[in-house]
């Protein structure tokens, strides 16, 4: 009972690439609807503001790929940043690598209690979105103390660049080619598919399930915090009210992107053509003018609906056929 | 093959308990280079536990086992695997989502340049694998879209292309058709040849006696008895596994469905209690017509695939049709809804226990009073009483052996189970009762339970359209038989016409028809 390989191959093209298509037509619509759309000033714009969400969505996709699900990404984002414009005061190298470590950790932390004691990742993250949300207010005197970033060399990261693009564009960039190859072509990354696609079944093939998902949200800890590391450069200080409910908009463009929440399937390129998509709506409507940004969520919110819609249409029509 | 061959892997009195249960008690057990070693027993005698404990998922708490003359202890499954023991489970263990050759190759895939993989070396080697096996396909698609018999294949290649000592089948033939049985046993012997020891478990005597040539049985947790397969008679077999005598096997150990109601149905004048006309499916189903008269057991036959399966969801409704209609009592049903089904007293015990069946935590009541619970309820609210009463009652009818009604249904044997899922059918006191493979996987003592119950049930004026792969189950169990092929009846036998040789006739007319 297998379908004909063409409708199967269609519907499996619209599940992977299905966001990448609909962002290339909204990039067309815009272009031709709004002349100050398709101006290289707010291409640059989109994808300045895009990478910071796009580095965490990177983890996000393993993550989810896995079977899992990672809530503290926002706090460690914002944790990150703060320890890195506090860490700035000591020069270049402390303000990279004191974020990175702390949120490292507790990533590394999230996954053995995740894949040693069975616990579910959502409880385990939702302790560490709280847990970690309360770590920055108390080093950063319940958020009252805004560390401003000393270092000018560590704030060229967040805000030099080249070609009108800033470095954090192509960090993104770099990070999401290499994380194409860790996922489809190397052991871990096939390991992260079969633990999300039957982990029982994955632990009989002789696949390291737990070291497989401790690494994963190793890697979700670790982007998030540097996310957090040069949105801080950016913005030449450790701005202490962000990340409030960040996790839940990666989520959003991560799924929106085609990677199937249950786990097992799914892509970076999908995850980053959710990421644009959801960059490219906002600049929309900041095009339209008279709508407010709450707008933009309301517009995120449903095509996130339609794409779990569409998601199990062409699952039932990969099946059925 | 003589004793004095080392034994590539031994259990020597190993034991093992579970919370209330001594699941393995002092079993010993050698494996040789080169044989086929077939292991049986009833549900629940340990033959699982035993494979687990062999592929490092449970850790004996007495005995060792020794592995090309060493002890050792596996701690985990990929510790087993590393060393040389292969399983291919029941239920194919792979990755469904995940490609063909990514499954296959899965832990040792080709590396090019830098550590990463090498897909074209990948897929092509995949290819190459999957040819030694006779199966031919695109080995990119997603490994679900793949028929059954087919990833079966594709785990068993992926057992043995790992350098495999020792390879352990559970069941390896519970979702083939014939054709792949065969390519199956022809894989089977040559890696018999080839000196690898291969632990063959199953209920299906046929395929023992075919391929094994040595028998391990395992009653209660213990060796039974172990020896030739050859030279141990087929009822003595039956007799070992159930721990009866082998007078009691020959007298009526073995019951199955009676034959006195052949020819005594008297069908003219009333009205199926349930008529199907032209289900339609594109490929699937092409214009199935079926009746079942009150008190009859249609059987449907026919290879893998033919479409019995889904002419019982078409039925019930769980199955989109195209086309076509279904009428209880004379009622047209509305299509598409299990709802409407189940509430016309249209029933479905379907073919998948695991995963369209049971709810593995659920307590042996709830089970039972699932689908009851519209008939036991007053306003919404649940009668505890009443159910009590007719849990009760279907635990002590299907004799169900469990702890206490509270038990949850996983930890009964697969026997066991089939009957906790009967009796919620049962318990919604249904017209009709569609049974796919009520008797697969289950051990031989329950399944004449199963069969004779089907057979009482019958009596009582229950409609049953049976589907089995057991064509001796279908010929024993049915009044009248239906033979399906590429979705379509192509031929009804009844009365004397129901024998295997006629249903294969049937089925193989039909076959050199379309193949010419």
């Amino acid at each position: 009972m297998t379908g004909s390989p063409g409708r199967e191959q269609v519907s499996r093209v619209l599940q992977q690439h299905g966001a990448l298509m609909v962002l290339a037509a909204l990039v067309v619509v815009g272009s031709v609807a709004f002349d100050s759309f398709a101006t290289a000033g707010n291409a640059a714009s989109v994808l300045v503001s895009s990478s910071f969400t796009a580095i965490i969505a990177i983890g996000m996709t393993f993550v989810i790929i896995s079977g899992g699900i990672d809530l503290s990404v926002g706090s460690l984002f914002v944790f990150g940043g703060v320890l890195a414009a506090y860490g700035s005061q000591y020069g270049l190298f402390v303000a990279l690598v004191l974020p990175l470590a702390a949120c490292g950790l507790v990533g590394l932390l999230q996954g053995l209690l995740i894949a040693r004691t069975g616990m579910a990742p959502f409880i385990v993250t939702l302790a560490g979105l709280l847990g970690v949300r309360g770590l920055m207010l108390a080093i950063s005197n319940e958020g009252a103390t805004t560390y401003l970033v000393k270092d000018s060399a560590f704030a060229r990261l967040g805000q030099g660049g080249v070609f009108g693009l800033t470095w954090p564009v192509y960090i993104t960039a770099l990070l999401a080619v290499a994380a194409m190859v860790l996922l489809q072509r190397t052991a871990f990354g096939q390991n992260v598919y079969a633990v999300g696609g039957n982990e029982p079944g994955a632990a009989l093939m002789g696949v390291p399930v737990a070291r497989t998902k401790v690494y994963v949200y190793l890697m979700s800890g670790l982007l998030a915090g540097l996310a957090g590391v040069l949105n801080a450069a950016r913005l030449s200080s450790g701005v202490t009210i962000l990340g409030i409910g960040l996790e839940l908009d990666v989520i959003a463009a991560v799924v929106i992107g085609g990677t199937l929440l249950t786990g097992g399937a799914g892509g970076i390129t999908g995850t980053i053509a959710g990421v644009l998509l959801l960059g490219v709506i906002q600049s929309l409507i900041n095009q339209v003018g008279n709508l407010t940004s709450a707008f933009q969520q309301v517009v995120s919110g449903l095509f996130l609906a339609l794409v779990v819609v569409a998601q199990r249409l062409l699952g039932r029509a990969q099946r059925l056929g | 093959m003589s004793q004095s061959v080392a034994p590539v892997l031994e259990a020597r009195q190993i034991s093992k308990r579970f919370p209330g249960v001594v699941a393995l008690d002092g079993v010993s057990i050698a494996l040789l280079p080169g044989e086929v070693h077939a292991l049986v027993g009833e549900n629940g005698a340990g033959k699982s536990t035993l494979i687990k404990v062999f592929t490092g998922v449970h850790r004996p708490d007495g005995g060792e086992l020794i592995y090309n003359g060493s002890p050792v202890a596996f701690g985990t499954p990929l510790d087993a695997q590393r060393a040389g023991i292969s399983t291919i489970y029941q239920e194919v263990n792979l990755v469904p989502m995940m490609s063909v050759a990514r499954n296959l190759m899965l832990g040792r895939e080709p590396r090019g340049r830098l550590g990463v993989i090498d897909t074209a070396r990948m897929y092509g080697e995949a290819e190459r694998i999957l040819a030694g096996y006779g199966v031919v396909t695109d080995v990119r698609r997603p490994l679900r879209t793949l028929g059954m018999g087919v990833q079966q294949m594709v785990a068993l290649a992926r057992a043995v292309a790992i350098d495999a000592r020792v390879v352990i089948m559970d069941e390896p033939t519970s979702s083939l058709e014939p054709r792949e049985v065969e390519t199956l046993f022809s894989v089977i012997r040559k890696l018999r040849d080839d000196g690898i020891a291969v632990v063959y478990v199953s209920h299906r005597l046929d395929e023992l006696y075919e391929v094994c040539d040595r028998v391990t049985v395992l009653r209660d947790g213990r060796v039974a008895h172990t020896g030739p397969l050859a030279e141990l008679e087929r009822l003595k077999l039956i007799a070992l596994m159930l721990g009866r005598d082998l007078d009691e096997v020959r007298t009526g150990g073995l019951t199955r469905f009676s034959r006195d109601r052949r020819h005594a149905r008297e069908r003219d004048g009333a009205a199926p209690a349930v008529r199907a006309e032209g289900l339609t499916r594109r490929q699937v189903l092409r214009g199935v017509d079926v009746a079942v008269w009150p008190g009859e057991v249609v059987g449907l036959g026919g290879l893998l695939g033919a479409g019995r399966s889904e002419t019982a969801k078409g039925i019930v409704g769980a199955l989109p049709l195209d086309a076509g209609r279904v009428l209880v009592g004379g009622l047209p049903l509305r299509t598409g809804s299990t709802t409407a089904a189940i509430r016309a007293g249209v029933s479905l015990l379907p073919e998948d226990r695991k995963a369209e069946g049971i709810i593995p935590a659920l307590s042996v009541r709830e089970n039972i009073a699932l689908a009851a619970l519209p008939s036991l309820s007053r306003a919404g609210v649940v009668s505890d009483a009443k159910i009590d009463k007719v849990v009760e009652v279907f635990m002590r009818r299907l004799r169900i052996k469990a702890a206490s009604p509270h038990q949850p249904v996983q930890e009964l044997s697969g026997g066991n189970q089939q009957k906790v899922l009967l009796a919620r059918w049962l318990a919604i006191r249904p017209k009709i009762l569609l049974l796919d493979e009520p008797t697969r996987g289950i051990d031989v003592g329950a399944k004449a339970e199963v069969q004779a119950l089907v057979d009482e049930l019958a009596e009582e004026g229950l409609g049953v359209l049976l589907i089995s792969s057991d064509l001796e189950e279908l010929v024993e169990g049915a009044d009248r038989i239906l033979v399906l092929r590429e979705g379509a009846v192509v031929g009804e036998l009844s009365g004397d016409d129901v024998t295997e040789d006629k249903i294969m006739a049937s089925i193989a007319e039909r076959g050199a028809e379309s193949d010419g």
